[in-house]
């Protein structure tokens, strides 16, 4: 594809097309993305350096928005916190998808058949496809205090009951919102790596016993390699949705307890909409945008490398 | 050794749901009494007819259908028109182009949040349904061109110079040769833009104020917000708001399954 566009330079791939002809189809789109996507992010990027209150007068104040960013510790510990929960969006659902999605294709599928390894599938799927909101809340519900599921399974083996505050308590709070995160989470890898691992040969893994190699080491040789892409894909989108979460932490602490849980997007929002900060609002809304854009264009330069060592 | 594990991790999956279902069918009195963990003594379907009619389920199961759906259908038509120009036509600089809908796919919503606002509450799309729509239509369109494009990138050379051959304008040929041959992958989008739609969250929160124009998942936080909330009621609020979305997975599991890879493989 690559050297094709090198011989013939805006040449369509429908024959005797000029490339040009072809602009009319991208008329709305591209109009549709300026006016919806293009310009409320520069139009943001501009408010971040303004005051303003939503209505009223707006104060163009310079880069002040962005001194008092650099100082101000909820900012820093927002991004801290997100980083507990690439943790629990990207770290321990990638390693457990990878142990569970090769125990489904390796053991479950070839014991029970592919129906029930789409089954249980199914099951770990399932939080992935509710309503970020709503399964928010049911597990909100489950984490209750007083008359929750959680306390009421603890009572049930120790003696007496139990009203731990999981999501109340400044400890437990970030603990117990991550693990809330796996569960909505963990499906995805296993979709994904085990779509993966049905193109690996099943040659190669015979292969590999006959050489004596254990099951880490078939792990290592045979099934990461394979699922290199796939992994990565994982990698990039889950990190940029962990950075971006926004529903769980508004429905279930609203950052609290104090400043515990804060996160940026909500930060951002609780400027916008509840202190009607705009201008800070729109500064710290930019400076999540600035890391994800630099994180996914290190991520993408990253995969390119490790995608040509592969090669090698 | 590992399939038990994996059955005890499955169960955990599962234990919110199940909790969730045995506890929607009681009374508050039967919850008290007996707590979270036993079956309903006594089953009633009073929480989730009182949800039913307190939150006007009917009408956020109607709003959400129709943003999700008129959602759906408008991404697609975008993201064909967009990819047949940037994959078969090949538009000068394509792959900026194809680079900035990237970018403006990952976009974190609250980026574009504000100025969003102001500019629907201008031309007074504010609090209706159709802000969700012609946002929407353009946030999923990314992830469509970005995905159909690559798809037309590869579209095979010879169908298309068959279709020249037989004097097809451009558009005859994208009705009548490209769209044919890649609905699978269309459909696949389509079923993704609706479960996408259906599930957002922050920018329907801050874009439909009235309850007449609220979707499922608004409706459920609106009353979880409320802190007086018994836990029976709330759990037959959260099973009536996942049970459509329990029926999309049973009837679109295939293309659902597809649409997840489709997005790793591209």
């Amino acid at each position: 594809m690559q050297k094709d566009k090198a011989k013939r330079p805006a040449m369509s791939r429908l024959p005797g097309n000029k490339s040009s002809k072809f602009i009319p189809y991208l008329i709305p789109g591209v109009l549709g993305l300026a006016v919806i996507i293009i310009v409320p992010f520069l139009w943001n990027v501009c408010l971040s350096f303004t005051r303003w209150r939503g209505v009223g007068p707006m104060k163009f104040v310079g880069p002040k928005n962005w001194i008092r960013l650099m100082g101000d510790a909820t900012f820093w510990k927002s991004f801290l916190n997100s980083f507990w929960i690439i943790v629990a969006i990207v770290v321990i659902p990638t390693i457990l998808g990878l142990l569970i999605s090769s125990v489904l294709t390796d053991v479950i599928q070839k014991k029970f058949g592919s129906k029930t390894a789409s089954f249980i599938r199914a099951l770990y799927y399932l939080p992935q496809l509710l309503p970020v909101a709503v399964a928010a809340i049911i597990m909100g519900w489950i984490f209750r205090p007083d008359d929750g599921a959680i306390n009421a399974l603890i009572a049930k083996f120790t003696s007496g009951p139990v009203a731990i505050n999981w999501l109340g308590n400044p400890k437990l709070a970030l603990p117990s919102l991550m693990f809330i995160l796996i569960w909505i989470q963990l499906g995805y890898p296993i979709v994904i790596f085990m779509s993966g691992l049905q193109r690996v040969d099943p040659e190669l893994y015979e292969a590999a016993g006959l050489d004596g190699a254990n099951w880490w080491q078939k792990f290592r040789v045979v099934t990461l390699p394979s699922i290199m892409p796939e992994l990565m894909v994982v990698i990039l989108t889950a990190t940029i949705g962990a950075l971006k979460t926004f529903g769980p932490v508004y429905l279930l602490t609203k950052g609290g307890p104090g400043t515990t849980t804060i996160v940026p997007s909500y930060y951002s929002y609780n400027q916008f909409f509840q202190i009607h900060q705009v201008g800070y609002g729109a500064a710290i809304s930019t400076s999540l945008t600035l890391v994800i854009i630099v994180f996914s264009v290190v991520f993408t330069i990253f995969q390119g490398r490790v995608e040509k060592n592969m090669d090698d | 050794m590992a399939l038990i594990l994996l059955i005890v991790g499955a169960l955990i999956m599962l234990f919110p749901i199940i909790i969730l279902t045995m506890n929607a069918f009681k009374t508050i009195g039967d919850y008290n009494a007996t707590g979270p963990l036993s079956l309903p003594a006594h089953p009633t379907m009073s929480g989730i007819v009182g949800f039913w009619k307190m939150s006007d389920f009917p009408v956020k199961l109607g709003n959400s259908l129709l943003i999700s759906l008129i959602v759906a259908v408008l991404g697609v038509v975008l993201s064909v028109l967009n990819s047949f120009a940037l994959g078969i036509g090949k538009v000068k600089g394509n792959r900026w182009i194809i680079l900035a809908i990237m970018l403006a796919n990952m976009m974190p919503q609250e980026a574009l949040l504000f100025p969003l606002y102001t500019m629907f509450k201008h031309i007074g799309l504010y609090n209706t349904q159709w802000a969700i729509v012609v946002i929407f239509t353009i946030i999923q369109s990314a992830y469509g061109t970005y995905l159909l494009s690559s798809v037309y990138g590869t579209f095979p050379e010879a169908i298309l110079e068959a279709a020249t051959l037989d004097g097809a304008s451009r558009w005859e040929t994208l009705l009548k040769v490209v769209l044919p041959i890649s609905w699978s992958t269309i459909s696949v989008l389509f079923v993704f833009f609706f479960v996408w739609t259906w599930n957002e969250y922050m920018i329907p929160m801050a874009f439909l104020m009235d309850d007449n124009v609220q979707t499922v998942p608004l409706a459920l936080a609106t009353l979880q917000g409320q802190h007086t909330m018994d836990a029976t009621t709330l759990a037959a609020a959260s099973l009536l708001s996942i049970i459509p979305t329990i029926i999309f997975f049973i009837i679109f599991q295939r293309k659902l399954n597809q649409g997840i890879v489709a997005g790793a493989v591209k």
